[in-house]
């Protein structure tokens, strides 16, 4: 396999009246050709702020990619004038969104959405776009789908749009899907039916996922690899099979911890205490260290790199000073409880 | 007291046995909203059958979950069990003392009364609190609603409140934006607890909060209902939350209910085709689990409510349906095992 895309020491900032908000802080990591990436992180942690910095699409003002470089086949893409990136976006990148009506023209047919792309990127005359359109409409499994090409948004329902989305994403065969936590607003059925296709899309046009998620489970199910951020940092990351089975990270391992199980009768959850903090101040020491139930004196001012876990195998990373194998992490967790 | 009321859904009678007795009996409860067209004249067109004819018992001191997908009827039917809404038809009847009483026929200041029993926690901690009034204030508001205690007993009490669900007393005096979305919700639960109810309707009191502070409210939850004997019916679309937390569960799907069972028994054996799917549908965070899973995966979507298939209303997604599914009547639920009630004509 080769690598993909590579994004180094990326940071990107928001100047707002209140303040510097601190949402990507120095991330890197490398995605190869055909994998699924996934990126966990509870809310405010800087999955969608990194997605969007790769895609050119921050705000600015207030936002700014202050550092770093996304090397997308062979070219920076940081570094593209806006027309070359849109041609990047269309072509060779796709997005898809949570509430595909963000991305979707309410007052347009959905023919007429995927032709556009089709004619724009593929050269397509209308013939070969609508005929096109209707085969990719089929292929996400929206039944009739010739004759959906003349219905608008909101005849479609939630889990339907999003199929279109994905219609519409893979109209002119990219290399890389990015996917912002695109089951969220789904209910659980309908998240199966997305998730099997895009399992199934994926083989058939051999491409790469970066697939975004608060749920663990769900990124268990899709991904090769996984990255945990916290607080606009990478704290681990690894083969999913690695870190969910020899997880290092006291975060990770909190988060795990935390989650009661379908499969089994759990006992009282083990709750990660306090909150994620305020991406206003700028990282001093490990961010996680005012929930942490294993910190060290030196976690309060020395800031741990990402690097890799001892004994570790496949490329496991994780950037904490402390190694938990060593330690009871559970009764550290509940003797943090008490406090 | 109606006939519909006693029948019996439950082996366990009003008269309670090894399982307990019963706090809440629902029984044929209906729940259609009007839909209505015409500018100058209003008239009915149809109804969102949001809740059709479901029945089921609460225990004191269990929780009951209540799931199912988005649209099902949860949220409505945990509102009209409270007489939020009032019901199309059907019964709710409230334990007091040793006697079933029914809230249906209820008005003005029985009512009242009643309402000081039954309390809600909402969904989301930002919508449910307002935002002009201070947290001292919306924990108490419901004590000056029901005048139940006298203004200098009050401010003591707040604090104990507070302190009970987590929060530090001396923050009475701020509002709700000042804290985030765990520490609202705690501030929902003491509101919740002011009028000291019997019984709580908890509406998806955890879906918006991040992973790592769920844990945090549901283990408050579970302490709270220890402490204070409460009864929870708890409302979920989080498959996994609810194994955790509650002793029963009931699936909804399309306004009715479909599967009623203990926890353990529902996940274990499933005996509805629609919950079969769900469970199947529930990614699990174990990759090397997620290989093996064999998905059930349904098609097409949840038809409209305000225009639910003839039939059993699972029979357009049903991946077992067959020619009685069209033919007869809704199944109706039966008890198939002690205690494990199913609608569907191909069991029992
Ligand atoms: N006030 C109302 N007027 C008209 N229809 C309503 C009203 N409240 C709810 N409904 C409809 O009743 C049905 C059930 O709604 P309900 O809110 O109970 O679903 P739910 O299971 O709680 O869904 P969710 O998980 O999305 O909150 C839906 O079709 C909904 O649109
Ligand atoms: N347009 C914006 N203006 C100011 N701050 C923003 C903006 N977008 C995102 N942020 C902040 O950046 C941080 C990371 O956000 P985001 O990447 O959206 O989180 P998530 O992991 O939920 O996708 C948060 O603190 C968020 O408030
Ligand atoms: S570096 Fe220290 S505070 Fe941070 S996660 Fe590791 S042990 Fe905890
Ligand atoms: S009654 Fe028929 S359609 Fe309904 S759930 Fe049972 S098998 Fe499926
Ligand atoms: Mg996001
Ligand atoms: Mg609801």
């Amino acid at each position: 396999m080769a690598v993909l895309m590579e994004v180094n020491n990326l940071v990107t900032r928001f100047y707002t009246q209140e303040g510097t908000v601190y949402a990507v802080n120095d991330i890197s990591y490398q995605l190869q050709e055909g994998e699924t990436l996934g990126v966990v992180g509870e809310s405010g942690s800087g999955k969608s702020v990194h997605s969007l910095s790769i895609m050119g699409l921050i705000p600015s003002p207030p936002g700014k990619v202050e550092n770093g470089e996304v090397i997308f086949r062979g070219r920076d893409l940081l570094q593209l004038p806006p027309d070359q990136m849109r041609l990047v976006r269309g072509a060779e990148i796709a997005m898809i969104f949570q509430d595909p009506m963000t991305s979707l023209n309410p007052v347009l047919t959905i023919g007429s959405q995927i032709t556009e792309a089709l004619k724009l990127h593929m050269g397509m005359n209308n013939n070969q776009a609508n005929e096109r359109a209707a085969e990719l409409l089929s292929l996400v499994g929206i039944p009739d789908a010739a004759s959906r090409l003349n219905n608008y948004p909101h005849q479609f329902s939630g889990g339907m749009r999003q199929r279109v989305m994905i219609a519409m994403g893979l109209s002119c065969n990219p290399k890389l899907l990015i996917a912002d936590e695109p089951t969220t607003a789904l209910d659980v059925t309908i998240q199966a039916q997305i998730i099997d296709l895009v399992k199934r899309l994926r083989e058939e046009f051999d491409m790469a996922i970066i697939w975004i998620s608060h749920d663990l489970g769900v990124v268990a199910g899709i991904a090769d690899r996984i990255i945990v951020m916290y607080a606009g940092t990478i704290v681990e990351s690894g083969m999913v099979e690695e870190v969910f089975a020899d997880t290092r990270h006291p975060y990770t391992l909190g988060l795990l911890q935390s989650l009661p199980r379908m499969d089994r009768r759990s006992q009282r959850l083990i709750s990660i205490e306090g909150s994620p903090p305020d991406m206003r101040n700028p990282i001093d020491g490990c961010p996680f260290v005012d929930r942490c139930p294993v910190r060290i004196d030196r976690c309060a001012t020395e800031t741990p790199v990402l690097e890799g876990v001892p004994e570790g195998h496949q490329d496991h990373m994780m950037a904490c000073w402390v190694d938990v194998r060593e330690l009871d992490i559970v009764a550290a967790s509940e003797g943090a409880s008490e406090t | 007291m109606s006939a519909v009321a006693d029948q019996p859904l439950s082996r366990n009678a009003a008269e309670g046995d090894a399982d307990g007795r019963v706090l809440v009996r629902v029984r044929n409860l209906k729940k259609h909203f009007p839909i209505t067209s015409g500018i100058v004249i209003q008239r009915q067109v149809g109804a969102v059958k949001a809740v059709d004819d479901i029945s089921f018992d609460i225990f004191e001191g269990e929780t009951l979950g209540l799931v199912g997908e988005s649209g099902c009827g949860k949220s409505t039917t945990g509102r009209t069990v409270l007489q939020l809404y009032e019901p199309t038809a059907g019964s709710v009847q409230l334990r007091v003392d040793d006697e079933l009483q029914e809230l249906t026929e209820m008005k003005g200041e029985d009512l009242r009364r009643m309402r000081r029993r039954m309390q809600m926690i909402f969904q989301d901690p930002y919508a449910s609190l307002n935002p002009r009034m201070s947290v001292g204030r919306i924990v108490s508001e419901p004590l000056r609603i029901h005048k139940t205690m006298e203004r200098n007993e009050q401010e003591g009490y707040v604090e104990h409140l507070l302190e009970r669900v987590g929060l530090n007393p001396y923050f009475v005096n701020r509002y709700p934006h000042e804290f985030s979305g765990g520490q609202r919700q705690r501030i929902g639960i003491a509101r919740a607890l002011a009028l000291e109810p019997g019984f709580i309707v908890a509406d998806e009191p955890i879906s918006a909060l991040d992973v790592s502070i769920q844990a945090q409210v549901v283990n408050l939850l579970e302490d709270l209902q220890e402490e204070l004997n409460l009864t929870y019916l708890f409302i979920a679309h989080d498959l996994s939350m609810v194994r955790h937390i509650c002793d029963r569960v009931a699936v909804m799907y399309l306004g009715k209910i479909v599967e009623l069972a203990p926890a353990d028994e529902l996940y274990e054996n499933p005996l509805h085709p629609y919950t079969q799917a769900l469970l199947s549908a529930v990614p699990v965070p174990d990759p090397m689990r997620e290989k093996r899973a064999q998905r059930i995966i349904l098609t097409g979507d949840v038809p409209s409510p305000s225009n639910p298939p003839e039939g059993c209303n699972f029979n357009t997604r049903c991946p077992v349906r067959f020619g009685l599914c069209y033919d007869a009547p809704d199944p109706g639920l039966i008890e198939a095992t002690p205690g494990h009630y199913v609608a569907c004509h191909r069991v029992g």
